[in-house]
């Protein structure tokens, strides 16, 4: 009887073996977590785009390993309710092996107990540092830390002798990160800064705070924020006639706000990922294939320019792919493979992993970059 | 130094904000004393100006005028609609279902302007040049001389329409006390239309004037919805000068409290006005006690 | 369904009084409460019930100052939010118990909601509708603006979860029934409220004001009690989300959830326990059904609201009412003819 029932179960498990060669695999599930609507609708749509782009073009390929590849991708909305309930959703009912995203800071913090709990390995698209600072074991991410563009700026800042510089930030989630580290950083570079602003995410009119600056002193404004904020207060730098010089953060390296900001645009300084400027890159650079493959890629699909916020999506699933080729698609081994990632060249930066590290990239993943003629100009 | 340029600008830069509040500030307060509604919808016809002129001037490389023209069209043409759809079949309306159905109204013209247009934010080129102009050491854009120049202009209009016009004599019978002006043959029913009519045409020219200067995109509408309301409370929900001082005096203290006290809690400076005022003046702040609404 | 068969068993047996009704109406609803995470082990969907608890609790609150007292709310998120920080801030950079943090939670939304009610509820219809959103804004740009305190925009995090003794509710089934726990007591509470002496004088306020008053009832200080009440509840269940989260941002307590939250009442019904149940229990799973529809989910929700509000003002609970009291008077006349 024993045997009989064994002999069964054997020849049940070859048929299943084979079955599984000679038939397509059932395909690897990813899940996605994009502020897709909403007021971070900005990183969210090309993220998602990229990602569903970046996985209908693996699955041409012939899949990983001849897997094909399910993106699944929900819409947080910037909530971190909904960000949470998303991420039950993909762990509990999709069984998802991975999740990329969320895009902003505040819904990665949110999911971050549920994916630890769960023990589903995250590639998180936002910047916050304290998403990987204190490092947590499932936890990584693709983003630049905001700590790395406030370094080259003031690194940049020193080199021209600007001591005294006012901020002004938007007071939303990428503001604030940034403003913080403004004001951490300032000392080591023997900065100081005058004048500390904010602004409203939906603000039409910063002259007040404007004003306010230009009788402070400053040598030079340091304005971080994204679309559309940043724009009105170049127009703004213009209309009062401020002749100071005017840096900005990494959240507006896309042409959309050289197309706001009009000539108010011209002469602005800021860090930037190597995507806006794949083609003034020397031939050697290691990001170059990659970069300038996605942005033709990109603009074939969506007819509009990829910027550096869908390049966080492309990182993510890049690394995702790596660790899943390497080591199999089980949640566990594809965090263990993440955490072994050594010198990706992706859009963002060059990545490398390690158990202590779980951003990635070094300063040099930001280059520093002045718009001149609506374009953008590599700064030595 | 001298901090009188300074001064100077926070006030320059107070009154072209305030104008547009007081513009839109208008646009509730037509419908508000024909009706008795709060048109929480009364923001995104300033949006549909400006993304319809958008739209036409940039997307279709029409003309300025006619870009305007057809912009302000298209939105009275969505606010009369509006009110025959969802205002006139009303029964028993109480100021609640009011209030849901006008948010409601809101949460649909701005999401089918996200689908048309998109979620990005774009740029609107300005009527006359960007070169600023200096006063006194303080600067302004010849956009905001079209701001003060177009709200004068829908003000003394408006003033002449209400005041001589028989048409507008009929609206401000119907707010007084509509059963009485039906009984002297005004038709109720018109009158609110045309409340409908004249409040969207204003709250559009309003979202075309400024979106030159701030840029315009699906979700403008609610903060300057907000907004404007704030000035008509602080003018007594009146169509005239009041309304006026309201927009005037909120963009100033705004500017002020922004460069005197934190830019921070700009925002929370208009509305804690707006709290304090209807705490302890309802009627608002230059309106002289008439009669009241009940 | 639930509604349509008690309807049928209550029209069969008129003798019953309104008040067992009410009793066998509510054991029912909490015998399905405590049994449904049973068939649901392990499923998402469990996740999402302890969301619509909480959202229940929140409904209900507004409900008696909405329904009950006919007083407009448009800043009830502030509350909520209120709690939600007062607890998280407490129990993060005080290390307070969850618990006490509950408690002074509040109670600091009750004093504040006792303090703002006086001026705020003098106001009427459309001025108290902007005074309270101007509230609520304030209170926005209060928790978005004092980085130092709650974590500004970018959200605080590491909110402990709620203990007791070495139960730590710290996943979606224990969650489940502690919240389920205190929003079937929030709702016991409510209905016996409606049903009082206090529940007819509000009732009373909400039709005419002024006949309230030539009656004896001290509506003025009676509608301040009932928004301190309603502001208690949110901030309790501001309280529960902060702990179940343990994560908390802004974005969560604006002017938006404000509006969902006096839709959920609008369409569960004015006035109905149940039906904020089931306006909160639609609103939470709604995002489920709309994802389909992606970006159009927007308009199928202002759509909503506006065709809900002008075709069936009572809310879905007066749907359902209606269509089990018809199919009642179907089978007591077929009852009756075959007799």
């Amino acid at each position: 009887m024993l045997k009989k029932m064994l002999g069964l179960v054997v020849s049940m498990m070859v048929v299943g073996l084979m079955a599984g060669s000679s038939f397509a695999a059932p395909p690897i599930k990813i899940g996605a977590l994009f502020s897709v609507s909403g007021p971070a609708s900005f990183l969210g749509e090309p993220e998602r785009n990229t990602a569903e782009m970046m996985v209908d073009e693996i699955n041409k390929a012939g899949g990983i390993k001849g897997r094909k590849l399910e993106l699944i991708v929900y819409d947080t909305q910037a909530d971190a309710t909904k960000a949470v309930q998303a991420a039950n959703k993909l762990i509990k009912d999709d069984k998802v092996v991975a999740i990329i995203g969320p895009s902003t800071t505040g819904d990665t913090m949110a999911i971050i107990p549920v994916v630890e709990k769960a023990e589903i390995p995250l590639v998180s698209c936002a910047a916050g540092i304290k998403i990987t600072d204190p490092v947590k074991k499932w936890v990584f991410k693709t983003a630049q830390n905001d700590a790395l563009a406030v370094a080259r700026i003031f690194d940049y800042l020193k080199k021209q002798k600007i001591a005294k510089i006012a901020i002004l930030t938007v007071s939303d989630g990428f503001g604030s990160s940034g403003r913080e580290q403004l004001v951490a950083q300032a000392g080591k570079f023997g900065i100081q800064i005058i004048s500390d602003e904010t602004y409203g995410p939906k603000d039409t009119d910063m002259t007040a705070q404007l004003t306010k600056i230009r009788s402070g002193g400053a040598q030079a404004v340091v304005c971080w924020g994204t679309n559309p904020g940043p724009a009105v207060v170049a127009r703004n730098v213009q209309q009062l006639g401020i002749k100071l010089p005017l840096y900005m953060s990494h959240g507006v390296s896309s042409l959309k706000f050289i197309d706001l900001a009009g000539p108010a645009a011209e002469g602005i300084i800021l860090p930037s990922g190597r995507v806006v400027v794949a083609n003034h890159l020397p031939k050697n650079d290691p990001q170059k294939k990659a970069l300038l493959n996605y942005v033709d890629n990109y603009k074939k699909h969506y007819k509009v320019e990829g910027d550096h916020f869908g390049g966080h999506a492309y990182d993510a699933i890049m690394l995702i792919k790596g660790a899943i080729e390497r080591g199999g698609d089980s949640p566990a081994a594809i965090r263990d493979q993440l955490e072994k990632t050594s010198k990706f060249a992706g859009i963002g930066g060059t990545f490398s992993y390690s158990s202590q590290d779980h951003a990635g990239l070094t300063s040099d993943a930001f280059v520093l970059v002045q718009i001149k003629n609506k374009g953008w100009t590599l700064l030595k | 130094m001298d901090n009188s340029p300074q001064l100077f600008q926070y006030v320059l830069s107070g009154l072209s904000n305030g104008a547009i509040y007081a513009l839109i500030g208008f646009g509730f307060a037509i419908i508000y004393n024909a009706t008795g509604i709060i048109n929480f919808a009364q923001g995104e016809f300033v949006m549909l100006g400006g993304m319809l002129t958008l739209f036409f001037l940039v997307f279709l490389s029409f003309p300025l005028i006619p870009a305007i023209v057809l912009a302000i069209l298209i939105s009275t043409v969505i606010g009369i609609a509006f009110e025959r759809l969802a205002i006139r079949p009303l029964k028993n309306a109480t100021p609640l279902s009011m209030v849901i159905i006008t948010i409601g109204a809101s949460i649909l013209i701005r999401g089918i302007a996200m689908l048309i247009w998109g979620k990005d934010t774009h740029a609107v080129p300005a009527f006359s040049g960007n070169d600023p102009l200096y006063i006194a050491g303080a600067t302004i854009l010849p956009q905001h001389i079209w701001i003060f120049a177009i709200t004068l202009l829908i003000i003394a209009a408006n003033k002449i329409f209400f005041n001589y016009s028989i048409v507008g004599k009929a609206m401000r019978a119907c707010a007084y006390n509509s059963q009485a002006a039906s009984l002297v043959g005004i038709n109720v029913k018109t009158m609110v239309l045309l409340s409908f009519v004249i409040s969207s045409a204003i709250g559009s020219m309003a979202g075309i004037i400024i979106a030159p200067l701030t840029m315009t995109s699906f979700d403008v509408g609610i903060m300057l919805g907000l907004k404007g309301f704030c000035a008509v409370i602080i003018g007594g929900m009146s169509s005239g000068l009041g309304t006026i001082m309201g927009g005037l005096l909120l963009g100033l203290l705004e500017s002020l409290g922004a460069g005197y006290i934190s830019a921070s809690y700009k925002d929370a400076i208009a509305f804690i006005i707006l709290l304090l005022i209807l705490f302890v003046r309802p009627e608002g702040l230059f309106k002289q006690k008439e009669t009241e609404r009940v | 369904m639930l509604q349509l068969f008690l309807k049928n068993g209550l029209v069969a047996k008129t003798t019953m009084t309104k008040e067992k009704r009410e009793i066998i109406i509510f054991l029912i609803f909490t015998l399905a409460v405590l049994i449904t995470p049973f068939f649901l082990r392990g499923s998402y969907f469990l996740n999402v019930l302890v969301f619509i608890g909480i959202n229940t609790m929140l409904a209900v609150a507004l409900n008696l100052l909405l329904g009950y007292a006919g007083q407009i709310s448009l800043g009830h998120a502030a509350f909520f939010g209120l709690g939600a920080y007062v607890s998280g801030v407490l129990t993060t950079r005080f290390g307070l118990d969850p618990w006490l943090a509950l408690v002074i939670a509040a109670a600091v939304s009750g004093v504040l909601a006792f303090i703002i009610g006086f001026p705020i509820l003098k106001l009427k219809g459309h001025y108290l509708a902007m005074a309270t959103l101007g509230f609520g804004i304030i209170m926005f740009i209060i928790f978005n603006e004092t980085v130092a305190v709650t974590g500004g925009p970018s959200g605080l995090s590491g909110i402990p979860n709620i203990q007791i003794s070495s139960l730590i509710f710290d996943n979606d089934w224990s969650n489940y029934y502690l919240i389920w726990t205190i929003t079937l007591l929030v709702m016991l509470l409510s209905i016996n409220l409606s049903q009082s002496r206090i529940g007819r004088a509000l009732r009373a306020i909400a039709d005419s004001e002024v006949a309230a008053r030539v009656m004896g009832v001290n509506a003025r200080l009676l509608k301040v009690q009932i928004f301190t009440v309603s502001a208690v509840i949110s901030a309790m269940a501001g309280s529960l989300y902060a702990h179940t989260m343990t994560f908390i941002s802004p974005a969560s307590f604006g002017f938006n959830f404000s509006i969902e939250l006096v839709t959920m009442v609008i369409i569960g019904g004015l006035g109905s326990i149940y039906g904020s149940f089931l306006g909160a229990a639609i609103l939470t799973i709604l995002p489920e059904f709309l994802r389909i529809l992606q970006d159009f989910d927007i308009i199928v929700y202002g759509l909503m609201l506006i065709i809900m509000t002008m075709y069936l003002p009572g809310g879905l609970i007066s749907g359902l009412e209606q269509i089990a009291g018809f199919i009642g008077s179907k089978i007591k006349s077929r009852g009756g003819s075959h007799a």
